[in-house]
């Protein structure tokens, strides 16, 4: 059952990848991102990560999803799309993408990992709040004000995209 | 049997793919989804190591870390994407030669 749900996951995740990086329709691009985010989610599950599994849900695929889409219906005129002329050198970047990933696949198979005897999956929720307010203090509030900056930083931004608008009607 | 190894052949596989991505795509957004594959893959490396090597969930710790960058990342791309759209109506990183006109 593992092994069944592991290629499931892993198919739909890398077809719906390759989706993402073959097709000319940015709008199909983006909804393509929620199968492989999905099925990410479903590969955090089978290792036991259940917060990741749902943070992936929730952020991915609820956030930063609906954010590209905003950002594409804000960009494009979507009917001007095709015909449009939308990668560049895609010969010379498979031949990259190929050596990448043969070097990648060679270092992990070539690499005596050392793996310990597995145990049961516990729930993780709990240790990981323990962790974020003893161990990972600092990292934690740091990545709170990283967030408080990122959201002022995108409001001044696109604030300055307003004024932009009603200098420059075009 | 599934081991660590499949993890990270297929962190390998999708970490390629979003390379590919940025690397041939001239549209912004389609670069920050390449982007976001790229940490995508690298996070499963991190919750497999901590599933099948470290066995303590700090590598999950550090995925929760990935993510909120990602986030962060996602949100300050789109928004200096947005501006430069409306200043200079292009949206094809490869037409762009300056930040402001």
């Amino acid at each position: 059952m593992f092994d069944f749900l592991f290629y499931l996951f892993a198919v739909i995740g890398v077809g719906a990848a390759l989706f993402v990086a073959f097709t000319p329709n940015v709008v199909h691009a983006a909804l393509a991102l929620v199968p492989t985010f999905g099925s990410l989610a479903g590969l955090y599950l089978l290792l036991g990560a259940d917060f990741i599994a749902v943070t992936q849900v929730a952020i991915y695929i609820g956030a930063i999803l609906v954010l590209m889409l905003f950002g594409i219906m804000y960009t494009h005129n979507i009917a001007r799309l095709s015909g449009e002329q939308v990668t560049m050198q895609v010969g010379a970047g498979l031949v990259v993408a190929l050596i990448t990933l043969f070097s990648l696949v060679a270092a992990v198979i070539s690499t005596d990992w050392p793996v310990r005897e597995l145990s049961e999956p516990q729930p993780t929720v709990r240790r990981l709040g323990v962790l974020f307010l003893t161990d990972y203090l600092l990292p934690f509030e740091i990545a709170s004000v990283l967030l408080l900056i990122a959201l002022v930083g995108a409001v001044v931004i696109s604030h300055s995209v307003q004024a932009g608008k009603s200098k420059d009607p075009s | 049997m599934i081991g660590l190894n499949h993890f990270l052949v297929l962190s390998a596989i999708l970490f390629t793919i979003g390379m590919f991505i940025v690397m041939t795509r001239r549209h912004g957004i389609m670069m920050l989804m390449g982007l976001e594959l790229i940490l995508n893959a690298a996070n499963l490396n991190l919750v497999a190591f901590s599933r099948f090597v470290e066995g303590s969930i700090r590598g999950q710790a550090f995925a929760i870390f990935v993510i909120i960058l990602a986030v962060a990342e996602a949100a300050i791309a789109l928004a200096i994407i947005l501006s430069i759209y409306s200043n200079q109506a292009r949206i094809n990183l490869d037409e762009l030669q300056a930040l402001k006109e």
